[in-house]
């Protein structure tokens, strides 16, 4: 019997293995019917808000709706500075500017003659739009689900209910009705308040549609024909050609052109999601989208995953055959010329853990990963010149590492408004001087971001016209020049300008107790405590005590908003690639008391009148002085400590081609080009199954049984006692 | 009986209005109508205008609890709390604040926390039996006094380790299932090996700790010592005797927690990207989105208390000398 409860562990080890020969990975977390199949992998933290392009405001909302959305611009996948290019239209938009009577003027006509600036975009005949619903028709010609019941509205529960579909063709007046939705006031753009500011009409617009819409039908909105509102902001002239007419001049308007706000919009989805009911059963616009692009949802279950596939109307584009000089050797310009999308479906799924994700990425169930805190010295190492690079395991794996500066920054704030550390007199200006040396910001990214970061000597990222690199770029009011690179200044002069401001060895002379300041921390939570005591540190380096008043992101902004705040961090990610898009966030009418994005309250008459000068200018030298100058002030007044300009860092797969990090750009999943068969035999000898364990177990359980059964039997056979 | 069930549905009617109040100002402590509209319409570039559009679209303009701007009645009636929380009541969740149907997901995530959760009860119970069991069988022997300190060691284990330690172990090393995901159908099957696996092994020690006190509080008593009296082998005694009788606090116990399984598993699901109810309010919770989270938690106290009503009734059905009254 022992011989026979031995071998058993071991033949259910021996029949596993068998089985195991030859078989795909057990761990595949996919159907086996996608082995090699032209699929790429990826996985989402957060299920996107919102899918409705009027809406959709986020970059994990971009990753899905840039992939269906065509707006008529995008930007360059290569090429950089970022350079817009057309998309759908024919060219990029034909500019003309008309002054208050209506006559046209010259382009280098001075900005406070512009009364009128008129975009004229011809968008390309012959696009098609996705199969959808809501464009199929029966054999009379009539829309096949505009009209539904309500009974048979109610027995649909997803797209897929309704099984004939239809397309049609892109026209301007697509682009039109987008537009129009934008001043549509239930559908809360967050950009309308902005588009009111510039695009001629526009707040009228928003008045029209409230006034002439139905009331809503038991909580819902029903369908509103948008074009038979009159809109002189935005106008058709033709099948292929739309005009858009802004208020003055506002050359960052084309970078708008290229965001998924101004894609266009059929009226029949709107026909369709706008019957009764429809809402009620989340069949909406922000759940199923509709567009041109080279992908479609075709399944919308952010619980679980959301799946792209290839859209078989795609008007066809053709990988870029220019980029940069670096591009030929990485071998991103292999595929010049060769029809997108390369791929034919893509799968992200849910993972809201990172430990998991990171793990499966490692198994090559994913083609791409980030890097979490918890990984990093797993992935990535520096050299002794502070490059970062993989790790031997990483490189071994064949994994690729793709670095860039973000078109972000974090800035530390200072509370303008504030009568000790805001305002303008040169006490308050020493101060907050003081504390930008003082706070190390490269000491931050270093131990708070694994080094991804670069340390801001002004408000404009990288990479972003403007900005300034080498000695020229230095803020010399925080850091000085030596042995090639930026040093930041000896705290022994923070200290000297602390006591030139008044406050000797960090201590107020009226009370001769150290100087207290007040921070306002979003990250409440045990992880940010860290990073909460060593800003103390940093503050009691001069002599100063740092209270953190900690509280939730509601609070945190409230403060922000009515301006109760006195030092703050906080971060800011770029619409667009343009210096107007960082300055906005320290121009003196755009106070965050006022309801703007200038969290300082800062304001200065100077730097104000040279912003309204910068922000209609074309790039060149004499915007880059203007530009010059006024980072020279924002340095001298110190509103800012320009804190850190985060470095995103992605890993990728061997088999995954054409990873160029462009911040800018969201519809890059058209360029991705996979190799199927490498990821299957790689995946298949990363992921043997390894079955000893389950044998160890068996005879574990069986070995320990043993003893336990003689000891029962003895027990039963033995007299009472 | 059904006069002491109808008595018990009456006392839960303030029970559920009382816990509604009390989800209702923790969430409002900590956030407001603001917050909400802000959450929902982002960030940036967000006016005023539009979060007061927002808060009147999704009835969030009105006072909290009380209107004083209007008397009487309505003073309580048209608040915020009054319109939320009746609709409740009819079991009519509405929609969520970022405007999907709440009745609509609640349908279709119960299925993957029942699918976890069965099977994690069901095994965990059969296993926890057993062992408990075996270790009365071995009372007062090493084989004893190892199993309650390996128990007692289980139990002081977070949940959470289990979790990682199984991934880690079953997913990433030994590659015999997928780390984590979750698929419909029979391709749900190798998904759920793992997170069962976790939550039973997570469960082992307290529960088995528990049964055991329950069989051993049966093996002293007189009928177990007339069946040994007559006899009986130890076997016998404890499979036909001791087991029958421990099971009445074991399955009503099981019955009390049987309408909660629909609630799913908060941790386990967000770990294994499991599309149930757990993590359904988890992420409601980090959305602000307050219609799923007052939703969530009524619909949790209404099976709770169902599960206490099952549980007396179950008393009942095994032990034929209990009466409700």
């Amino acid at each position: 019997m022992s011989r026979a409860c031995c071998s058993l562990p071991l033949l259910v080890v021996v029949l596993l293995s068998l089985s195991a020969c030859g078989q795909p990975p057990w761990n595949n977390p996919y159907p086996e019917s996608q082995s090699g199949e032209n699929i790429l992998y990826g996985a989402f933290t957060e299920r996107p808000k919102h899918l409705d392009p009027v809406r959709s405001y986020s970059s994990n909302e971009y990753a899905f709706i840039a992939q269906v959305y065509e707006p008529p611009l995008q930007y360059h996948f290569l090429k950089r500075p970022y350079e817009l290019v057309p998309l759908t239209a024919v060219a990029l938009p034909e500019v003309r500017y008309l002054d208050a009577n209506g006559s046209p003027l010259p382009k280098d006509a001075d900005p406070s003659q512009i009364a009128i600036s008129e975009y004229l975009i011809e968008i390309t005949p012959g696009i098609r739009y996705q199969p959808h619903p809501a464009f199929a028709k029966d054999e009379a010609g009539a829309y096949r689900y505009h009209q539904l019941d309500a009974k048979t509205v109610g027995r649909i529960n997803t797209l897929d209910d309704l099984p004939e579909t239809g397309t049609r063709e892109l026209i301007a007046e697509d682009y039109v009705y987008q537009i129009k939705r934008l001043a549509t006031p239930w559908l809360h753009s967050p950009i309308a308040g902005l588009m009111g500011d510039h695009i001629l009409g526009f707040k009228e617009l928003t008045e029209r549609i409230e006034a002439a819409a139905p009331a809503p039908v038991e909580g819902e909105r029903l369908f509103f024909d948008l074009r038979q509102v009159a809109f002189e902001g935005a106008e058709v002239v033709d099948r292929y050609r739309y005009r858009i007419r802004l208020e003055g001049r506002y050359p960052q308007f084309a970078y708008w052109l290229a965001m998924p706000f101004f894609a266009p919009m059929p009226w029949e989805a709107e026909a369709l999601y706008g019957q009764l009911g429809m809402k009620q059963n989340n069949l909406t616009l922000d759940w199923y989208p509709v567009g041109t692009g080279p992908f479609m949802l075709s399944e919308n279950n952010p619980n679980l995953r959301m799946v792209l596939t290839r859209n078989p109307n795609f008007h066809g584009e053709q990988y870029p055959a220019d980029g940069m000089p670096e591009d030929q050797a990485a071998g991103l310009l292999a595929d010049a010329g060769k029809p997108l999308p390369f791929l034919d479906a893509a799968i992200y799924s849910l993972e809201q853990e990172s430990i998991p994700y990171w793990n499966k990425f490692l198994q090559g169930f994913y083609d791409s990963s980030g890097i979490s805190s918890d990984a990093f010295d797993q992935a990535v190492q520096f050299d002794a010149a502070g490059e970062a690079g993989l790790t031997d395991d990483m490189r071994e794996k064949g994994i690729e590492l793709v670095t860039a500066v973000q078109t972000s920054i974090w800035y530390m704030g200072f509370n303008m408004l504030d009568p000790l550390l805001g305002g303008d007199s040169e006490r308050s200006r020493l101060l907050r001087q003081a504390l930008s040396i003082a706070v190390d910001f490269g000491e931050y990214v270093s131990i708070f971001a694994n080094g991804r970061g670069v340390e801001g000597q002004g408000p404009i990222p990288p990479g972003i016209f403007g900005h300034r690199e080498g000695e020229a770029g230095i803020n010399p009011y925080v850091f000085d020049w030596r042995d090639g690179r930026a040093v930041r200044k000896p705290l022994q002069e923070a200290k000297a300008l602390l006591a030139e401001a008044g406050y000797p060895n960090g201590r107020d002379p009226e009370t001769g107790r150290p100087l207290t300041l007040y921070y306002e921390a979003m990250d409440a939570g045990p992880d940010g405590k860290a990073r909460l005591n060593w800003m103390r540190k940093q503050f009691a380096k001069l002599g100063i005590e740092l209270v953190v008043r900690a509280t939730d992101y509601n609070r945190f902004q409230e403060k922000m908003r009515e301006g109760t705040g006195q030092v703050f961090m906080w971060g800011w990610n770029a619409d667009y690639p343009d210096p107007e898009n960082f300055f906005f966030l320290l121009y003196g009418p755009n106070q965050k008391v006022e309801g703007g994005e200038n969290a300082a309250n800062y304001q200065n008459a100077e730097f104000d009148t040279l912003f309204e000068q910068m922000k209609n200018m074309d790039d060149g030298p004499e915007r880059q002085a203007v530009i010059d100058r006024m980072t020279e002030i924002l340095r001298h007044d110190a509103p800012w400590s320009f804190g850190f300009f985060p470095q995103s860092f992605s890993l990728h797969h061997q088999w995954l081609k054409n990873v160029s990090p462009n911040l800018m750009a969201n519809n890059t999943l058209k360029y991705r080009r996979l190799e199927p068969s490498i990821r299957e035999q790689l995946r298949e000898r990363w992921n043997p199954p390894v079955l000893w364990p389950i044998g160890a177990l068996v005879v574990i359980l069986v070995v320990g049984a043993i003893p336990a059964l003689v000891v029962a039997r003895r027990r039963e056979r033995s007299r009472a006692r | 009986m059904s006069a002491y069930i109808l008595r018990r549905l009456l006392y839960a009617l303030p029970i559920l209005v009382g816990v509604n109040l009390i989800t209702f100002l923790l969430f409002f402590v900590v956030n407001s109508p603001d917050d909400m509209a802000r959450m929902q319409l982002g960030d940036k570039r967000v006016t005023q205008e539009a979060i007061d559009t927002w808060k009147g679209e999704h009835g969030y303009d009105k006072p909290l609890l009380y209107n004083a701007e209007v008397g009487g009645l309505p003073s309580l009636t048209d608040t915020i709390f009054f319109e939320k929380s009746l609709k409740l009541f009819a079991f009519n969740f509405g929609q969520s604040d970022s405007g999907r149907d709440i009745g609509y997901d609640i349908r279709q995530r119960m299925w993957p926390s029942l699918a976890i959760a069965i099977p994690t009860l069901l095994v965990g119970l059969a296993i926890s039996i057993s062992y408990a069991l075996m270790i009365v069988f071995f009372r007062a022997t090493y084989i004893d006094f190892g199993s309650v300190v390996l128990l007692v060691a289980m139990m002081s284990i977070s949940g959470l380790f289990y979790i990682i330690g199984g991934q880690f172990l079953i997913g990433k090393l030994f590659h015999l299932v997928p780390i984590s995901g979750y698929d419909h159908g029979l391709e749900a099957l190798k998904f759920l090996i793992l997170p069962v696996v976790v939550g039973v092994v997570a469960g082992i020690g307290s529960s088995t700790r528990l049964y055991r006190t329950f069989f051993l509080e049966e093996i002293n008593r007189d009928y177990v010592r007339t069946a040994r009296a007559k006899g009986l082998r130890e076997r016998a005694v404890l499979f036909r005797h001791v087991l029958r009788n421990a099971l009445i606090p074991i399955l009503t116990g099981v019955v009390a927690v049987l309408p909660l399984l629909f609630m799913g598993a908060l941790i386990i699901e967000s770990f294994f990207g499991v599309p149930g109810l757990g993590s359904y309010t988890i992420d409601a919770i980090n959305r602000q989105d307050f219609s799923i989270v007052r939703a969530m938690v009524f619909l949790g106290s209404v099976l709770y208390i169902i599960g206490l009503i099952m549980t007396d009734i179950s008393y009942t059905l095994v032990d034929p000398r209990v009466r409700l009254s």
